[in-house]
């Protein structure tokens, strides 16, 4: 070890210690240790990415819990005659790796507007839900229902078991490929003012 | 010596005594079991029977009972949003909809003002409130006896 390298702080030295290569270590020692920490690494990476894909997660956050968690309690995603639950990230977070990824990282806009405050008052939330709204409909719609299509499937659909509105509009829908969101918006969230147009809007742009 | 204005002493204690007297008379009334709450006679401890769930008749329209009767609702309202935002039942019922969505147009009626007879554009502020005189159709039976026909 030269006197060069011993000197400097802390991370000079860990540094220095990463770039030289092992003297009493064997390869295989190296491998295994490497082999240990990667699935530990791997491991609690896909753990908190699941901690923070949960229902309790969400809702540790007042904005979520006093506007829309409260507003979806009692809608049919929430509870039903079958008892199967779509929770918030069952709707807003995609499945496919990639896209989850693409997702967990725009979220980190969220945590800089949780840090601001945009939306930490009910008049704040409400100034913004036609845009947060909107913002979410437009996923929906460029990804075809993604997140919808996760349970819900035109060709599994017994329309015979529909009533008679919901069969028409179905069958209508299915064959001018609409997708789920072009019209069931606001099946777990309220409204916002100006839905209406806004959908129109929508509907003009494709 | 009586001067003018001078209370009746003896007159307001006979009044009062009888208030008094025909209050005690009235809750005893109403302890006996002669008062029917809402809950009915059940006692505090005892738990009501469940009321029927009804069910929506979504299949075909019930025919209207008299001639100004707000016609019932052919299918589930459950959680649509009426409020000063948003009324969910105008994205079908509103006439830039109706036709597109094959659902029945809200009366012209619905359109006009009431005080000053005006017609608008938008169904008016005081029929905005749709549940407040129209309700989806179910299977209930008469919750009282009646005798009205048709």
């Amino acid at each position: 070890m030269t006197e060069q390298e011993e000197k400097g702080g802390f991370f000079n030295r860990i540094w220095a210690l990463l770039g030289r290569p092992s003297k009493t270590t064997s390869a295989g020692m190296l491998l295994f240790v490497g082999l240990i920490a990667g699935v530990v690494f791997w491991g609690s990476f896909n753990w908190a990415l699941e901690v923070t894909n949960t229902e309790t997660f969400c809702l540790t956050c007042h904005e979520m819990e006093q506007n829309v968690y409260r507003e979806y309690t009692g809608t049919v995603h929430d509870t039903n005659a079958s008892g199967v639950r779509a929770t918030c990230p069952d709707c807003h977070v995609p499945r496919p790796w990639i896209h989850k990824m693409k997702r967990k990282i725009q979220a980190s806009n969220e945590v800089l507007h949780k840090i601001l405050g945009t939306i930490d008052t009910r008049e704040k939330f409400e100034t913004h839900r036609l845009t947060m709204a909107k913002r979410v409909w437009n996923t929906m719609k460029s990804t075809d229902s993604r997140e919808c299509r996760n349970c819900h499937n035109f060709d599994a659909m017994d329309i015979s078991k529909q009533n008679s509105r919901a069969r028409n509009r179905h069958l209508e829908a299915q064959n001018k490929g609409q997708t789920c969101i072009d019209c069931h918006k606001g099946i777990a969230h309220e409204l916002p003012a100006g839905a209406f147009d806004a959908e129109e809007e929508l509907n003009k742009a494709e | 010596m009586r001067f003018e204005g001078d209370i009746p002493v003896k007159r307001v204690l006979i009044s009062t005594i009888a208030f008094i007297a025909l209050g005690v008379v009235l809750m005893t009334g109403a302890f006996a079991g002669n008062l029917d709450s809402l809950r009915g006679n059940a006692t505090l401890s005892e738990t009501n029977e469940a009321g029927d769930i009804n069910q929506v008749i979504e299949n075909g329209r019930f025919a209207v009972n008299y001639r100004q009767q707000p016609p019932l609702i052919p299918h589930k309202i459950e959680k649509y949003q009426i409020n000063l935002k948003v009324n969910q039942c105008m994205r079908c019922h509103n006439w830039q909809y109706a036709a597109k969505e094959g659902a029945p147009k809200i009366s012209e009626t619905h359109y006009t003002d009431h005080r000053t007879g005006e017609r608008m554009d938008d169904v008016v502020a005081a029929r905005w409130n749709c549940t407040q005189c129209h309700v989806p159709q179910v299977d209930a039976k008469p919750l009282v006896e009646n005798t009205f026909s048709k």
